[in-house]
């Protein structure tokens, strides 16, 4: 079953074509992992999946209904998007950022419902950001800031979460920490996440279903263990490597050829 | 019910929450205005107490034309111009995310100002034409800047660039009609130029009045949506903002707010430049503060007003002067900080 797809898919900005004839469907209630070269178009894909982007060909559907078609407030209780750079606006405390979150769900009198509430709390608590609560975002540190924005998409409640590389500017703990709780969301509430990593190893290790892009194609897509072969890696990054099972999961680990 | 930071009512499906720092800020802001009012009914030739004063605002006396007549619709016309323009201000610096986006910059009030002068030259109008004619002035300005600025998108910095070089040749344009009719007394002239609340009557508290009483709710609501643009077309859109419809709907309401203001009292500077950074340092950041923004512009037009009528008294200065006394080094300041963090 899938809620959320795209159909012959082109994407272009001012003329300049980035995604071409693409053809996704994201597999309900799992981690979707994309990656693939910078530049490729996974950020543009991701906009494009979240009405962002009006295609140029083809279309997206979300519950079998053309996604630019439905009112933006009714697809905003069902998907949420947590883009690649997202601006903070000045001088706003780390709780009144994940409350933004709850807009979807508010009108203008009825700004602060109990769901809301314990929405919010809920999405400070699951990224350890409760102590920060009542800091400015701009006095954050960049993985403080990184899951305060993350709590805001999680405060949103949306069975479809849409996230553009969450774990940059994360130390590998921290990087850890987010992916862990990316899969907790997805194992224990089920919601369906498509994201986009830039470490293959932790994209292996947490995805489900994985896509590999290339000049706006997608070349590979499946389990990792099917994606990730030497073949592959070569053909998405130009990069010649061994693959190997991680020995902490068993999941693919790409391990470059050392220069000759 | 409260809660860190803010104070929340609910009762059944409804509920509202206001963050303590804003309504602090507003309510600081209400108290100071309304002492500014009285000041302003007091103060003058004759000078009377508070009791005095509102006496004669109801009843008949000696001072009742001083206070009714002079004093009251002039302090109302500000009230309401005032409010306007920081409401004005503050909306279209939220949507350009910038400071230096306000109207007056932008070519909305100067636009707005020779909309109204050249009704005023041509049909010798008063009222609610020039408020159209300024309406209509003010949105012209605003597609001709916006499609002077546009190179496959907008950018602030070239907005305000093209937006002061559009104000300077539509007031040589208002100077030009000016002189070349005799309508124009002088201190018409001097509000056509400079901005003034001389000679104000009850007619013009109500144009203003009216104007602030239709547009002013719907900026407010457009606060919401305001809020969360700040935080990018992309955030915005997927929290179920309809980004494109709130953009639209604040350049309208904000250039007709702006020509309220200009039909009601000319075309002031600065007022909508600096109310709306002090509304939201008074209310700690975070968002566009409307509220605060709208009363700030109306705590500064009345004191300027007050101050250009009482300072050298028996001479009448334009509050126009007092705004560009303060706003005038606050935009080199501006300017300043801009081009060092490199926005410009
Ligand atoms: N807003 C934009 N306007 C014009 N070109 C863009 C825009 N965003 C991205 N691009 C271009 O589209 C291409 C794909 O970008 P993107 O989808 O961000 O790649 P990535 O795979 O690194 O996320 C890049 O060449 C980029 O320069
Ligand atoms: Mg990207």
């Amino acid at each position: 079953m899938t809620r959320l797809a795209a159909t012959d898919l082109s994407l272009d900005y001012g003329g300049r074509p980035i995604v071409r004839d693409l053809s996704l469907a994201v597999p309900d209630g799992r981690v979707t992992v994309i990656i693939g070269p910078n530049a490729c178009g996974k950020s543009t894909l991701l906009r494009a999946l979240a009405r962002l982007l009006a295609p140029a060909r083809g279309t997206v559907t979300l519950d079998g209904k053309a996604i630019a078609r439905q009112p933006t407030r009714e697809v905003a209780r069902v998907l949420g998007l947590l883009p690649q750079t997202p601006l903070a606006p000045e001088g706003i405390t780390v709780a009144d950022l994940v409350a933004r979150g709850r807009s979807p769900h508010q009108g203008a009198f009825r700004q602060w419902s109990r769901a809301d509430e314990s929405a919010v709390a809920a999405a400070l608590e699951a990224t350890g950001t409760a102590d920060l609560a009542g800091l400015r975002v701009e006095e954050l540190s960049g993985g403080q800031r990184q899951r305060a924005w993350i709590a805001m998409a999680l405060a949103q409640e949306t069975p479809l979460l849409l996230l553009d590389e969450p774990t940059t500017f994360l130390d590998l703990r921290h990087q850890i920490e987010v992916l862990a709780l990316v899969r907790r969301l997805n194992r224990d509430l089920g919601r369906t996440v498509v994201m986009v990593l830039h470490d293959i190893g932790l994209a292996c290790r947490y995805a489900d279903h994985l896509v590999a892009m290339r000049d706006g194609c997608i070349l590979a897509e499946g389990t990792p263990e099917a994606v990730v072969t030497p073949a592959t890696i070569r053909a998405v990054f130009g990069l010649e490597a061994r693959v190997i099972p991680d020995p902490e999961t068993g999941t693919p680990l790409v391990i470059p050829r050392r220069e000759p | 019910m409260t809660e860190a930071g803010h104070l929340v009512w609910r009762r059944g499906r409804w509920s509202l929450r206001l963050r303590r720092r804003g309504v602090a800020a507003l309510l600081g802001l209400a108290l100071a205005l309304g002492a500014l009012a009285l000041a302003s009914l007091c103060l003058g030739e004759p000078t009377l107490g508070p009791g005095a004063a509102l006496r004669a605002l109801l009843g008949p006396g000696d001072a009742a034309f001083a206070v009714g007549t002079l004093r009251a619709p002039r302090l109302l016309t500000g009230l309401c111009a005032g409010a306007c323009l920081g409401l004005s201000g503050a909306m279209m610096q939220s949507l350009a995310r910038n400071p230096l986006a306000s109207p007056d910059l932008l070519g909305f009030t100067q636009g707005a100002g020779l909309g109204a002068v050249a009704t005023i030259a041509r049909t010798g109008a008063q009222g609610v034409g020039v408020a159209a004619a300024a309406l209509g002035g003010g949105l012209a300005a605003a597609v001709l800047v916006g499609a002077l600025a546009w190179k496959g998108g907008l950018r602030v910095w070239r907005l305000v660039l093209v937006g002061i070089g559009v104000g300077f040749a539509l007031r040589a344009g208002t100077d030009v009609l000016m002189t070349r009719t005799d309508l124009f007394s002088a201190s018409a002239a001097t509000q056509w130029l400079t901005g003034s609340l001389n000679a104000r009557l009850w007619s013009h508290a109500a144009q203003a009045g009216v104007g602030l009483a239709v547009l002013g709710p719907l900026g407010l609501a457009l606060g919401r949506g305001l809020d969360r643009l700040e935080m990018g077309e992309d955030v915005a859109t997927a929290l179920g903002v309809r980004t494109g419809l709130v953009r639209l709907a604040t350049v309208a309401v904000a250039v007709g707010l702006a020509a309220v203001a200009v039909a009601a009292c000319g075309p002031v500077a600065f007022v909508a430049l600096v109310a709306g950074p002090i509304g939201r340092r008074l209310s700690g950041g975070g968002g566009p503060a409307l509220g605060p923004a709208a009363l700030t512009g109306a705590l500064l037009l009345c004191a300027a007003d007050l101050a250009g009528r009482v300072l050298l008294a028996p001479m009448q200065l334009p509050a126009g002067l007092f705004t560009a006394l303060i706003g005038a080094p606050y935009l080199l300041w501006l300017l300043a900080t801009q081009i060092r963090k490199g926005a410009l």
